[in-house]
C-alpha cells in the first residue's frame, strides 16, 4: 500500500468536511477497498474511516419501514433485521463469509456497486430510498452501471430505507470458489407491484428484470416465470459461465425466490 | 505517526503505527503476537483471524488504527490460564483438525466464534461458518469433526 493519512471522524459533519479535499476517500468496513489499496488501485492521500460515527449505525423499524444505517454491518443488518425484514436479514447472513460479515457495510457495498454484490438486488427490488447528508436517492435513480452510481465525489450513505414488502426473497447461485453470484435474483411482491432485481449476472451491474415483474405481478407463483429467460445480450461470459448459461441462472433463481418469498 | 491503544488478550497495548499500518502488521511486528498468520494477504485465506470485540474479523483486511479502544484476542489468548490447551484446541490435536498447522490459529478462532454463538452447531453450519477458512491439508473433515467433538457433540457427525 502507498502511504496515507488514516482519520476517523466521530460526526457525519467532520466526515463531509474531511471528504471534501479531492484526494480524500472514505472507508466503510474495507473489505473491499483494502485489497484494493493492496493491489495500488487506488491511491488517496487520505482516508475517511466512518467506523467511528455511531450516528450511521443500528438497524431500526417503525411503520412498515426498516431503516438501516450506511454504516451498519452485515452481521447487525442479519440478527437486527431478521424479524422485520427476514428476506434482507437472510441475504446480509450470506454475503461473503462471517469474518466479512463483522466489518463490511451496507453503505460500502452500495457505494461500489460490484456488478456481483448482493446487497444492490435487495436495495432495487425493495424500492428502497439511498439517504446521503446532502439527499435522498431512489433505488432506480442510484444505480448507474458497474462500480458507478449517483453518489457525488465525497458524498457518503448515512442510511437506506427499505420499504418492507409483502413478501420476499433473494435467491443467489454462486461460483463455487469465490462465492460471489454468477446470478442472484431479489423478488419483492409491494402493493405496486412485483419488483425482480438481478444482481452478479450483467455486464452493467444490477438491473430490474420486467419481463418478470409482469408475469409475477399478473400471477405471483413460480410457474409463471417458468421457462422465462432475459437476453443473454449483455450478461457476462468469462470462465466460470457464459451469457447463455448466467440467462438461465437468473430465470431458475427468480423461480426458486418466488417459491421461497 | 498517531498512536493506537487496544486491549490485547486482556493486556493492555499502545503503539506507534502509519495510518497504512495493518492491523495482522501491528500484532505480529509491533506486538511480536506471531501466532495470528499472514496467508495469502488478499482476505480469503483466514488465517489471520483474530476476535474484534468478541466478533470474528480478517486482521489483514483490516487497519491498525480502526481497532483504537477495541478488545481483541488471538490464538495466544486461547490456552487455559495454566497453559495447557483449551478443549477446543485440545480436540483439533485428538482429531487431527491440522497437519501443517499453517491455517491452525485461523481455524481456532473462527470456530471459537461460532460456537460462542452457537455451542452446539451441526456439521453443515460448522462448514458455512469456515467459509473463509482455507486449509490445504487435512480436507477439512478433521476439522469439521474436532468442532463438533469440541461442542460435544459424535465427531462422527461430521459425515452427515
Amino acid at each position: 500500500m502507498y502511504a496515507f493519512e488514516l482519520v476517523r471522524p466521530g460526526t457525519v459533519e467532520e466526515a463531509v468536511a474531511l471528504l471534501a479535499s479531492p484526494d480524500a476517500q472514505a472507508l466503510g468496513g474495507g473489505q473491499t477497498l483494502i485489497p484494493a489499496l493492496k493491489q495500488r488501485l487506488a491511491r488517496p492521500a487520505r482516508l475517511v474511516s466512518l467506523s467511528g460515527i455511531a450516528a450511521i449505525k443500528g438497524v431500526t423499524a417503525s411503520g412498515g419501514t426498516v431503516t438501516v444505517g450506511g454504516g451498519a454491518t452485515h452481521a447487525e443488518v442479519a440478527a437486527a433485521a431478521a424479524r422485520t425484514y427476514p428476506a434482507l436479514a437472510a441475504l446480509a447472513g450470506r454475503i461473503g463469509d462471517p469474518a466479512v460479515r463483522s466489518r463490511g457495510t451496507i453503505g460500502g457495498s452500495l457505494a461500489n456497486n460490484d456488478p456481483s454484490a448482493c446487497y444492490p438486488a435487495a436495495v432495487l427490488a425493495s424500492g428502497a430510498t439511498v439517504v446521503t447528508p446532502a439527499r435522498e436517492i431512489a433505488a432506480d435513480d442510484f444505480f448507474r452501471g458497474m462500480f458507478a452510481t449517483a453518489l457525488a465525489d465525497g458524498e457518503i450513505i448515512t442510511a437506506v430505507r427499505f420499504p418492507v414488502p409483502v413478501r420476499a426473497a433473494y435467491m443467489k447461485f454462486v461460483q463455487p470458489a469465490s462465492r460471489f453470484a454468477l446470478a442472484g435474483v431479489f423478488v419483492a411482491q409491494t402493493p405496486a407491484g412485483v419488483r425482480v432485481a438481478v444482481t452478479g449476472a450483467a455486464e452493467a451491474g444490477v438491473f430490474r428484470w420486467t419481463a418478470a415483474e409482469a408475469a409475477l405481478t399478473a400471477d405471483f407463483r413460480p410457474e409463471s416465470v417458468r421457462g422465462l429467460v432475459p437476453p443473454a445480450r449483455g450478461m457476462i461470459g468469462d470462465i466460470h459461465a457464459s451469457p447463455e448459461y448466467r440467462a438461465h441462472l437468473v430465470g431458475v433463481m427468480t423461480a426458486r425466490a418466488v417459491a421461497a418469498a | 505517526m498517531p498512536l493506537v491503544t487496544m486491549t490485547v488478550n486482556g493486556l493492555p497495548a499502545t503503539r506507534e503505527v502509519e495510518g497504512r499500518t495493518l492491523l495482522v502488521q501491528l500484532l505480529r511486528e509491533g506486538l511480536g503476537l506471531t501466532g495470528t498468520h499472514v496467508g495469502c494477504d488478499t482476505g480469503q485465506c483466514g488465517a489471520c483471524v483474530v476476535h474484534l470485540d468478541g466478533r470474528p474479523v480478517k486482521a489483514c483486511l483490516m487497519l491498525a488504527l480502526e481497532a483504537e479502544g477495541a478488545n481483541l484476542r488471538t490464538i495466544e489468548g486461547m490456552a487455559n490460564p495454566d497453559g495447557s490447551l483449551s478443549p477446543l484446541q485440545q480436540a483439533f490435536r485428538d482429531h487431527h483438525g491440522l497437519q501443517c498447522g499453517f491455517c491452525t490459529p485461523g481455524m481456532i478462532m473462527m470456530a471459537a466464534a461460532l460456537l460462542a454463538d452457537n455451542p452446539k452447531p451441526d456439521a453443515r453450519e460448522v462448514r458455512d461458518h469456515l467459509e473463509g477458512n482455507l486449509c490445504r491439508c487435512t480436507g477439512y473433515q478433521n476439522i469439521v469433526r474436532a468442532i463438533l467433538a469440541a461442542s460435544g457433540q459424535e465427531p462422527a457427525l461430521a459425515e452427515t
